[in-house]
């Protein structure tokens, strides 16, 4: 073969930040579509920032599921979870003596118990991440029917507060019909996405624990050869989910001031689907903490798209499963084209 | 010798547990195997674990040949019983007269549709390369609202006679007709298996793909067609929720039972990673599953607590079967039987015998 070809793909991107350069010009054009349809919705600051706001924990769970992901493993419990903390914090909060410190931390120990619990299965004992973080799934879905069935208003006045706090931008907002200026407002829980992005991203991109998971993800026998600590990389990568679903959890009745059966339900395969929008490969070694909100809110534009047309709620299921589709071939062929070296289609496929 | 064949024996753990669950309701209360019959048909504990589990047994042998062939599992199988199930009840509905005829060409018409759902998700996951689970997500996602519209409106009903009689008993036959369906999908499954190279084939691309591409079989066929088989029994478990329920649920029917599919192979015996597999260890798998269900109710543990029990309980068995747990007992049996008795080396035999912990644990205790 032309060394300079070789040489060429050597400086070539990687896959990683190839993917995550089609998640974000897929997001930049569907919200440029809403923005042109919809310019009465869309074109507001206040619609952006509401997608980080309302899905502050959906964003957060995401993240926890792309650090396993990339570490070569699944984690379904993660929904679970997050509904569970929501749960155990509303009924501690409404006990008389709780305080909200005291629910962080709570929020906090339970996520990494689930993760130590999860993650020492996974690792040390080599069970199946799926069938573990199944049972996880259960566990937690039955503790937290256990604790409580109905749902439970938070009506401690620290909480309210909180729950009721809103960070107000006022450089930046839009006129409103009678010409008042209305400046943009967002939650606490917006800003907690935003740093946990930004320490992920660092994390992940210098650290030792970043690159050792890169390398436990793309092939963990090379890992193994090359003196990383392969078992402990993977029980940590569990942890840090665990206690990322902890934080969601935390969020989540931080947005919504209620514990309830239903919440975060089904949030695991939502935060699967945009992580693998956002570049993850669910193979492992393949990922990026700041392509799987991407994926997150390319997924939550679409919805608000069809809301605001006005369509049957159903199709917003469908229209979710078609992007992810689209979005699948699309990583998938891209993948291969790289592979095959350039855009050379004859010759046999590469099977593996 | 003889001892260590049985431990090593694949569907000796869900057997076991099986023993163990049945013990459990016997101890509760001697009537566990009590049959009574009313009107004809025998009802009971068992004739109900066998009615109830017909469609999750169907499912988990679908789902033991796509683990096997492509190293992973489609958590779209529920969603696709939804959908075909739902194309089942709109060829009925739409029929002047219901007959025996219409009820078939409605089953086979869904048959189809399983079969396209099938090849989509094969071609997913055969031709575009894409991990099983994020192919069979798109379904996942999408499929309780596709088969809404198919609906056309909240749970239509099946009210006649035919379907009611497919759902429970036809008179003359003293067995519930699920039962019935789930025994001949079972047998004609397995002569399928036999006569045909389908089991070796799938176990083959399953272990090395590149391996079985250079002795000739095509990997992009074989996942093809199991995943079309799993289409196929994905229809079949609709069409006896459907008939069960005698209404089309669009949202609740056959709910997480893709979960509970993956769990019977899993809880079989049979590796999740692909490679060689046993139908029956499934089949007994998903059978545990529902006889736990059903054991914790009849315990009186609270609907809202079985879920955490049921969890319990699968970690408890991964760990028993885990391969690293079973070596780390038997060192530590090792190394107790080597403090008190003295001896320090033992043959390297002695290793299996201690495969299954907690027993050895106890004859241990017996020697001190």
């Amino acid at each position: 073969m032309e060394p300079i070809n070789t040489m060429k793909r050597r400086e070539a991107i990687s896959n990683s930040n190839l993917l995550l350069l089609i998640a974000a010009v897929i997001f930049v054009l569907m919200y440029g579509i809403a923005m042109l349809c919809y310019p009465r919705s869309f074109f507001q600051y206040q619609t952006f920032f509401d997608l980080f706001s309302l899905n502050a924990a959906l964003i957060i769970i995401t993240l926890g599921e792309t650090i396993v992901m990339i570490g070569g493993g699944i984690d379904i419990s993660i929904g679970a979870v997050t509904g569970l903390v929501t749960m155990c914090c509303a009924v501690y909060l409404e006990s008389g003596n709780g305080s909200v410190g005291g629910s962080i931390l709570l929020a906090l120990g339970i996520g990494i118990a689930f993760g130590i619990m999860q993650g020492f299965l996974i690792a040390y004992l080599e069970i199946q991440p799926f069938i573990i973080t199944l049972a996880g799934m259960f566990l937690a879905n039955g503790l937290l029917t256990t604790i409580h069935k109905d749902p439970l208003n938070v009506t401690m006045p620290h909480f309210v507060k909180l729950r009721d706090a809103v960070i107000v931008i006022p450089w930046l907002g839009t006129m409103n019909r009678l010409g008042n200026f209305i400046p943009v407002e967002i939650k606490p829980g917006a800003l907690v996405v935003v740093v946990l992005i930004i320490i992920l991203s660092v994390f992940l991109h210098w650290s030792r624990f970043g690159r050792n998971l890169y390398a436990v993800g793309g092939n963990s026998q090379s890992a193994l050869m090359l003196g990383i600590n392969v078992k402990r990389t993977k029980f940590f990568s569990f942890v840090l989910c665990g206690l990322l679903s902890g934080i969601a959890g935390f969020v989540f009745i931080m947005t919504t001031g209620a514990g309830n059966v239903g919440n975060a339900s089904g949030f695991e395969m939502k935060a699967i689907a945009g992580s693998i929008i956002g570049g993850t490969m669910l193979t492992g070694g393949v990922g990026n903490p700041i392509g799987s909100p991407i994926g997150a809110l390319t997924l939550l534009t679409i919805n608000e798209l069809i809301r605001a047309a006005g369509i049957n709620s159903n199709f917003q299921a469908i229209a979710s499963g078609l992007l992810l589709c689209l979005f699948i071939v699309l990583q998938n062929s891209v993948l291969w084209l790289r592979r095959t070296g350039g855009f050379k289609l004859k010759g046999i496929p590469n099977l593996h | 010798m003889n001892k260590m064949k049985i431990w090593n024996y694949q569907a000796f753990l869900p057997l076991l547990v099986l023993a163990v669950l049945i013990l459990i309701n016997l101890l509760k209360g001697a009537d566990y195997f009590s049959i009574s019959i009313i009107n004809g048909a025998i009802y009971g504990n068992i004739p109900n674990i066998l009615f109830g589990a017909s469609e999750l047994v169907i499912l988990a042998i679908g789902m033991t040949l796509v683990t096997s062939s492509s190293g992973g599992q489609d958590i779209s199988v529920g969603v696709a019983a939804t959908i075909t199930s739902s194309v089942f009840v709109r060829v009925v509905l739409n029929a002047h007269e219901v007959t025996l005829m219409t009820v078939v060409g409605a089953f086979l018409v869904s048959c189809l549709v399983g079969i396209a759902i099938g090849a989509f998700n094969g071609t997913l996951v055969a031709i575009f390369n894409v991990q099983p689970m994020v192919a069979t997500l798109i379904l996942f996602t999408a499929g309780r609202s596709i088969a809404f519209l198919i609906d056309g409106r909240l749970s239509p009903i099946l009210a006649n006679r035919i379907t009611n009689q497919i759902g429970s008993v036809i008179p003359g036959v003293p067995v519930q007709t699920p039962i019935l369906l789930t025994v001949v999908f079972i047998i004609l499954f397995s002569i399928l298996l036999k006569i045909t190279n389908l089991k070796l084939y799938a176990q083959c691309v399953g272990i090395n793909q590149k391996a079985a591409r250079l002795n000739g079989i095509n990997p992009v066929i074989v996942k093809l067609l199991t995943y079309i088989i799993l289409g196929v029994c994905s229809a079949v478990a609709g069409f006896i929720a459907v008939t069960k329920a005698g209404r089309h649920d669009s949202v609740n029917l056959l709910r997480f039972v893709e979960m509970d599919a993956i769990l019977a192979v899993a809880i079989g015996g049979n590796a999740l990673s692909g490679g060689k597999f046993s139908i029956t260890g499934s089949v007994i798998g998903a059978y545990t599953i529902e006889v736990l269900n059903r054991t914790l109710l009849r315990l009186e543990v609270g609907t809202e607590t079985i879920k955490a029990f049921k969890a319990v309980f699968i970690i408890i068995l991964m760990i028993l079967a885990s391969p690293v747990a079973r070596g780390t007992a038997a060192k530590a049996v090792q190394w107790i039987r080597a403090r008190c008795t003295g001896i320090v080396r033992l043959p390297a035999s002695e290793k299996a015998e201690a495969s299954e912990g907690s027993e050895v644990d106890l004859s241990v205790e017996k020697e001190v």
